[in-house]
C-alpha cells in the first residue's frame, strides 16, 4: 500500500525530527532543521498598541508545538495572522516553502493549514454529518451550476460520508451523526471542530485553546486525539494555557509575552526557565496545593454554589 | 355588516397578484436572509430596477417585451455585485445599511423631476405591458372557483406568476439540498468557520445575492404588470417589509414558508380591512373612534400587533422547526 507506505515515512520522519529538536539550541528563533512554516518580522498594531513582533519563528515539520503565554501575550492575534484571519502591518511568512502573507484566510485553508477557535465554532443548526461533510475541500456539488445536478455530485459525497464516518467514529461522535451540532456539549464541539478541520485533509493543525471548556473526562481523549495527528504525519501547533497538557504532549514550546517570542525550547527546558516561569506562568503555577489548602478551597467553592442556589430560590 | 364581501375579497387576495408579488420578493428574501444570513433591507431596490427595467426598455428604449425583462433582470444582478462588492466583506449590518438606503436613492432617482423623459418621473410609466397581455391565449371571460373570479388579463398573469413561483421553489429546494446550499446555510451560521474551511465565504455570498435579487426582479415585473404602471412611491421600504413580514410568518429558512407566508399575509390584510370597513359601514365601531378614512391606517397598527404575538408564541413562523430556535438559546 503506498498510501501506507508513506504515512508511515512520515511518522518516521515526525520521530526523526522531534530526535532532532532536542539538540537544538533553547533560544527565540533558532532555526529548525525542517521547518514547514518560517514568519519574519511580522507586526500587528492596534492603534499605539503592539499586539504583536515576532523577530523570527520557525515551526518544524511533523511536530507538535505549543504556544504558550499569559493573556494578551498575543498568541491568538499571531494565529489570526498566519491563518489569513487578519492582516499583519508587516512581516512576512511561508508556508511548505511558499510565501503565505496576505492570503486571504480561504486559501490559507486550502493549502493545508487549517486552524480551529478559542470558542468553539460548531454551525449548531447544521447536522454533525453535515459539519463534517463541509470540511471536505473540492466538491463538486459546491459549484452553483453543478448543484442543479445531483448525478454530478452524488458519487463524491459517498465518498466524502465514508471518511467522515470513520472520523466521527474514531472521536465518539457517530452515535450524534443526525444530531444539531448546536445539541452537543461543549466538549463534543471541541471534538466535532477538530474532527471537522481534519476533513480538510491538512499537514497543518494549528488548535486556539483546544482544551479550553472541555471537562477532565474528556480531555485525555482529546489529547490522544491530538497525538494522533502527529502520528498521522501532521504538523500541529496549539495555543494552550494548561502546562500539564503542554508539558504531556508537545515537542517544542514556544513563549510569546507582550507580542514578542520570548523562550523557545523543548517542553522541560522551558518550564524549568525560572524567568519564564516567574515573569510569564506567574510564580506558583506549579506549586502542588496542600491537603488543608485544598479543603480550604473546596469549602470556598462548596458556599458559592450554595449562595447560587438560595439566590436562584429566592428569586 | 355583509360578511359575504369580506370572504369574498379576502379569498380572491389569496392568490391575487400581491400575494404573487410578495411570494416572490420573500422567495428572494428567503435566499438571503433565511438560508444564507445576508440582512437584505433593501429587497424592493430589485423590484425598482426590474421594473424600471422594463418600463424604461419598452417606452424609451422600444425594446421588444422579452428584451426589456432580460434588461430588468440584468440591472438586478449590476445591482447585486455594486451592494455586495463593497459590503459583503464587512459585518452583517452593513449590508443592510447599504441595502435600505440604496433601495430608497434608486425610487427617489426614479421619481426625480430631471429624470421625467427617461422614467416619467413622480407621474411614473404606462404603457408597457401590453407585449405581455398580447401573449395571452386566454379567450376573454371570467375565470375562478366560486365567488373568486379574475378577468382573462389577470388569470393570465396568475397563471404565469404562480408557475414562477412553483419553478422557483423547486430551484430554492434542489440547491438547499446540494453542497452549495449547505455552504450557504453554514455562512448563515458562522461565516469565520467557513472561510477556515477553505470555502470563499464572498463569493458565496455574492452568489446568494443574485440569486435572491433575480427573485426580487421577478416580483418586480409581476407587481408593474399588475397595475400596467409603474408608481415610483409603491416602492417604498413599506414593500421590503411586507416581504420580510411574510417570510418570517411562513418561516424563514424553509422552502414554503415564504409562499405560504405571503398568501396568508395578503389575504389576511385584505380581511383586515373589508372587516373594518363593514364594522364601521354597520356602526358596529362608532365613528367618534374610528372612521372609514382610518381604516388603511389602522389595518397597519393591528398589522403590527399580530406580528408581535406571532413572534412572542410561534417566532419560528409556520414551518420553522421550534428545536432549531432552542439551539439559539444556548
Amino acid at each position: 500500500m503506498p498510501a501506507d507506505q508513506t504515512a508511515d515515512h512520515r511518522r518516521l520522519a515526525g520521530m526523526a525530527s522531534a530526535a532532532t529538536l532536542e539538540q537544538l539550541e533553547p533560544r527565540p528563533g533558532v532555526p529548525k532543521p525542517d521547518p514547514i512554516l518560517i514568519a519574519h518580522g511580522v507586526a500587528r498594531r492596534f492603534g499605539g498598541l503592539t499586539a504583536v513582533e515576532v523577530d523570527h519563528v520557525e515551526i518544524q515539520r511533523g511536530v507538535i508545538t505549543a504556544l504558550i503565554g499569559p493573556n494578551g501575550a498575543g498568541k491568538t492575534t499571531f494565529f489570526n495572522l498566519l491563518t489569513g484571519f487578519d492582516k499583519a502591518n508587516e512581516g512576512s511568512w511561508s508556508f511548505e516553502g511558499k510565501p503565505l502573507n496576505g492570503v486571504a484566510a480561504h486559501k490559507v485553508a486550502r493549502r493545508g493549514m487549517v486552524r480551529t477557535f478559542q470558542l468553539t465554532k460548531a454551525l449548531s443548526k447544521l447536522s454533525v454529518l453535515d459539519n463534517m461533510r463541509l470540511g471536505a475541500t473540492g466538491q463538486k456539488g459546491e459549484n452553483f451550476f453543478r448543484a442543479l445536478v445531483p448525478r454530478l455530485w452524488t458519487g463524491q459525497q459517498k465518498e466524502i460520508d465514508e471518511r467522515a464516518r470513520d472520523l466521527l467514529s474514531r472521536f465518539k461522535l457517530d452515535a450524534k451523526e443526525q444530531d444539531f451540532a448546536g445539541s452537543l456539549s461543549g466538549g463534543q464541539r471541541k471534538l466535532l471542530e477538530m474532527a471537522r478541520a481534519l476533513m480538510v485533509e491538512p499537514t497543518m493543525v494549528m488548535l486556539d485553546e483546544p482544551m479550553a471548556g472541555v471537562n477532565p473526562a474528556l480531555t485525555q481523549s482529546l489529547l490522544g486525539h491530538v497525538k494522533d495527528l502527529r502520528t498521522q504525519g501532521m504538523t500541529v501547533l496549539f495555543v494552550e494555557h494548561d502546562m500539564d497538557m503542554v508539558r504531556d504532549i508537545s515537542d517544542w514550546v514556544i513563549v510569546m509575552a507582550q507580542g514578542k517570542i520570548v523562550a523557545e525550547g523543548p517542553p522541560d527546558v522551558v518550564m524549568a526557565d525560572q524567568a519564564v516561569i516567574d515573569a510569564y506562568l506567574g510564580a506558583h503555577h506549579d506549586d502542588d496545593l496542600s491537603p488543608e489548602e485544598q479543603q480550604a478551597e473546596l469549602a470556598a467553592g462548596e458556599a458559592e454554589l450554595d449562595a447560587i442556589a438560595e439566590k436562584r430560590e429566592s428569586s | 355588516m355583509d360578511f359575504g364581501v369580506i370572504l369574498t375579497n379576502s379569498l380572491t387576495a389569496l392568490l391575487n397578484a400581491e400575494a404573487l408579488y410578495l411570494a416572490l420578493a420573500a422567495l428572494g428574501l428567503n435566499i438571503h436572509f433565511g438560508y444564507t444570513g445576508l440582512l437584505n433591507f433593501g429587497q424592493v431596490g430589485f423590484l425598482t430596477v426590474a421594473a424600471y427595467g422594463l418600463g424604461v426598455g419598452v417606452t424609451y428604449l422600444d425594446l421588444p417585451f422579452f428584451a426589456a425583462i432580460l434588461l430588468g433582470l440584468g440591472l438586478a444582478v449590476l445591482l447585486a455585485l455594486l451592494l455586495g462588492i463593497p459590503t459583503l466583506r464587512l459585518r452583517a449590518d452593513y449590508l443592510a445599511i447599504v441595502t435600505i438606503a440604496s433601495s430608497e436613492v434608486l425610487r427617489l432617482v426614479a421619481r426625480s423631476a430631471a429624470l421625467r423623459d427617461v422614467t416619467g418621473g413622480s407621474a411614473g410609466i404606462t404603457g408597457f405591458a401590453d407585449g405581455f397581455y398580447s401573449l395571452n391565449p386566454l379567450p376573454a371571460g371570467r375565470y375562478g372557483i366560486g365567488p373568486v373570479d379574475y378577468n382573462e388579463s389577470r388569470m393570465w398573469l396568475l397563471l404565469v406568476g404562480w408557475s414562477l413561483v412553483v419553478l422557483g421553489s423547486i430551484l430554492v429546494f434542489m440547491l438547499m439540498r446540494s453542497p452549495w446550499g449547505r455552504v450557504l446555510k453554514a455562512i448563515r451560521e458562522d461565516e469565520d468557520a467557513v472561510r477556515s474551511l477553505g470555502k470563499n465565504v464572498v463569493g458565496y455570498k455574492m452568489q446568494s445575492l443574485i440569486l435572491g435579487g433575480l427573485f426580487g426582479a421577478l416580483a418586480g415585473f409581476v407587481f408593474a404588470l399588475a397595475n400596467s404602471s409603474i408608481q415610483p412611491d409603491n416602492y417604498s421600504t413599506l414593500l421590503t417589509f411586507f416581504a420580510f413580514t411574510a417570510m418570517i410568518l411562513g418561516g424563514a429558512g424553509r422552502i414554503l414558508g415564504p409562499v405560504i407566508g405571503a398568501i396568508i399575509f395578503s389575504s389576511f390584510f385584505t380581511f383586515l380591512e373589508n372587516l373594518l370597513v363593514q364594522a364601521v359601514r354597520a356602526e358596529y365601531i362608532p365613528t367618534s373612534i374610528l372612521d372609514s378614512n382610518q381604516v388603511g391606517i389602522v389595518r397597519f397598527i393591528l398589522v403590527g400587533v399580530l406580528l408581535m404575538a406571532l413572534m412572542i408564541f410561534r417566532p419560528q413562523g409556520i414551518f420553522g422547526d421550534k428545536k432549531e430556535l432552542a439551539l439559539d438559546a444556548r
